[in-house]
């Protein structure tokens, strides 16, 4: 199973400056588990305390994962996954 | 380092930042790709709809990425307001930048400066905030 995985441009250097990777995992921890052994350090800015960091969205194909599982969300061959840091501040 | 702009852009942003108050207002413009020129404003709804904090929801920003890819065009501006304080960048705005090449620019609409408006633009990278001059095209 290859999930095609979308990175925002803050992400590229983990990378190598690719917009766009290719992952396995069956659920989005699996998958970012993943992401992180080809791309060290890239889990670390997706997740703080186990759980999905507040600013950053990530979405299996048009749904926000948050109304998937979030974490436990999952994913199956032929799903497109986004990685979007949120837009914000204060 | 400088963001060229047209009056027409800055004139629009101010009076978002005026019809949403108190809240803040935010939202983007848009350029061709590698252009680095803004030529399509696209005003966001604030999903935290407060007068401290602005976030664009989630499955617009979503569809402003898709549109951003398909028509070959980049984020050049993004925009916020400040209703009661200077139009520099919060801790937030600084901790959340996350399009490090974008032009972050800040409104604010203050007492204090009243009728006054400050428009000044920013870029933030890795935490480190530089101010840049902001030059209006009539």
């Amino acid at each position: 199973m290859s999930i095609e995985v979308r990175i925002p441009t803050i992400l590229r250097p983990f990378t190598k400056d690719q917009k766009a990777v290719v992952a396995t995992g069956a659920t989005l921890t699996a998958l970012i588990t993943d992401l992180d052994q080809q791309y060290p350090g890239i889990g670390d800015r997706l997740l703080e305390n186990g759980a999905l960091r507040r600013f950053i969205n990530i979405y299996i194909n048009d749904e926000d994962v948050r109304f998937l599982g979030s974490l436990e969300a999952p994913i199956k061959d032929g799903d497109s996954v986004t990685i979007l840091p949120a837009v914000a501040g204060g | 380092m400088s963001l060229t702009i047209s009056r027409a852009f800055v004139d629009a942003i101010v009076a978002q930042s005026r019809a949403e108050y108190p809240d803040e207002c935010c939202g983007a413009i848009l350029g061709p790709v590698g252009s680095g020129t803004p030529t399509r404003l696209l005003p966001m709804i604030n999903a935290a709809h407060s007068p401290t904090f602005y976030e664009f929801d989630p499955k617009d920003l979503l569809a402003l990425y898709r549109e951003v890819d398909d028509n070959d065009e980049e984020i050049v501006v993004i925009y916020h307001s400040h209703t009661e304080t200077e139009a520099y960048p919060s801790r937030t705005d600084i901790a959340y930048a996350g399009e490090p090449g974008a032009h972050y620019v800040l409104v604010s609409s203050r007492k204090e400066i009243a009728p006054a408006i400050e428009f000044r633009s920013y870029r933030i990278i890795d935490g480190v905030v530089t101010e840049e001059e902001v030059s209006i095209t009539e």
